[in-house]
């Protein structure tokens, strides 16, 4: 079955950059511009992996990871940061609120698959 | 570049490193040798090249090579042989060395430090082998990729190349916009200069080699003679890691494609000298 990814993302460019990525790596895609947005999404369909920006309005990623870690099934996703925090502060937040990967921007392609696979998304 | 100048940068590559230069990377010698005749004070690349047609020094020849030199890494490049190396390499060690407790891995080519690097954390990371002596030697053609190896300095970009966030939070340390390895991994790594085709006596015996992404750039020959020269420094139940796009079929008998190890050879035994216990 095909795996679902819910691209959480202020930027409607990053969200199109990262939809393509996701799509191309086998993966239906799902867009969310704030973390609210994204709660509602997951009452609804929780997906099986979440790209998560930090800083955006109504309600901010690491927000977003606190109340999605304590929903029923809330620890199913696999959560993987993609922010322009950069700093380790920000990187052992997200570690310690439950994510499962963290990646700085830019990104590429390449970055995302690596990440994917190391943390189960995808098979080598 | 005039094809007789090609031929001059072709055979030189040839001879000292090993490198095989094929026409269709001719547009490589204009873009990465331009710097080079400039460093040298050649006015341009067609006066550097007439004075390779003499003796050439030394140091020009070996900047020559390294600029040619492909330097493509990543942290945990391929995932797969770090995997390899973590649940068969080190469980074979600590059977089989426990009473010397030592081993000796060899990066061929360790570029700018990431393999070796790379394998220091596996090996932190699994603690089997704690307190044991550790040495992991990279080496590599270019002293300058060397330098960088030796700085353990990454950029925000080629961290994330392939590394798990944990490792980058363990080892790493951040300073201003750069990543800085932790002395404690930094230290497992000795970097030395070597020339593939030179004598490899004088690296002493090894148990694990990884030679990764470097004999494709040799030509069937020299592959088959650096394959048999690190047979040579490798212990006889040792392994060999090669890149995903290399093999020994046809080139070699010296080792064997390991059953159900992609990417991992064995040396193949003599069948008189077969039992032998460490």
């Amino acid at each position: 079955m095909t795996k679902s990814c819910l691209v959480v993302d202020d930027s409607r460019v990053v969200r199109k950059v990262a939809r393509r990525i996701v799509e191309d790596l086998g993966f239906t895609c799902e867009e969310a511009e704030d973390g609210q947005k994204a709660y509602e999404h997951c009452e609804q369909n929780m997906p099986e992996a979440i790209l998560l920006d930090w800083n955006m309005p109504v309600m901010n990623g690491i927000d977003f990871l606190h109340k999605l870690r304590e929903m029923d099934n809330g620890a199913y996703p696999k959560v993987v940061f993609c922010t322009t925090e950069n700093d380790m502060d920000h990187i052992q937040r997200a570690i310690s609120g439950g994510a499962n990967e963290y990646i700085m921007k830019p990104f590429d392609s390449e970055i995302i698959e690596t990440k994917f696979k190391q943390i189960g998304l995808l098979s080598d | 570049m005039r094809i007789e100048d090609f031929d001059v940068y072709k055979d030189l590559l040839m001879e000292k490193s090993g490198l095989v230069l094929t026409p269709d990377k001719s547009y490589l010698l204009d873009s990465r040798l331009t710097p080079v005749a400039k460093k040298w004070g050649f006015e341009t690349l067609d006066k550097m090249s007439a004075a390779l047609r003499g003796v050439a020094d030394p140091g020009l020849i070996k900047d020559i090579i390294e600029a040619m030199t492909t330097n493509e890494t990543s942290f945990f490049r391929d995932t797969r042989p770090f995997d390899t190396f973590r649940d068969v390499m080190i469980p074979h060690i600590i059977k089989t060395r426990g009473a010397q407790r030592k081993v000796r891995i060899w990066c061929a080519a360790a570029s700018s430090g990431q393999e070796p690097y790379s394998l220091a954390m596996v090996i932190k990371e699994h603690g089997g082998l704690n307190g044991w002596n550790i040495e992991i030697v990279g080496t590599d053609i270019s002293t300058d990729i060397l330098d960088t190896a030796k700085e353990g300095i990454y950029s925000q970009f080629e961290v994330q190349r392939g590394m798990p966030i944990t490792m980058l939070m363990k080892y790493f340390e951040q300073v201003d916009e750069k990543w800085h390895i932790k002395p404690e991994i930094k230290n497992m790594i000795q970097y030395r200069y070597f020339n593939l085709l030179d004598s490899m006596t004088g690296l002493g015996r090894f148990d694990i080699v990884f030679c990764r992404n470097v004999l494709i750039y040799f030509d069937r020959e020299t592959k088959g003679k650096v394959l048999g020269k690190i047979k040579a420094q490798l212990a006889p139940d040792g392994y060999l890691f090669l890149g995903g796009a290399e093999t020994v079929i046809g080139i070699t008998d010296e080792f064997q494609a390991a059953p159900d190890l992609r990417g991992v050879y064995l040396p193949t035994t003599q069948a008189a000298a077969a039992p032998k216990t460490a």
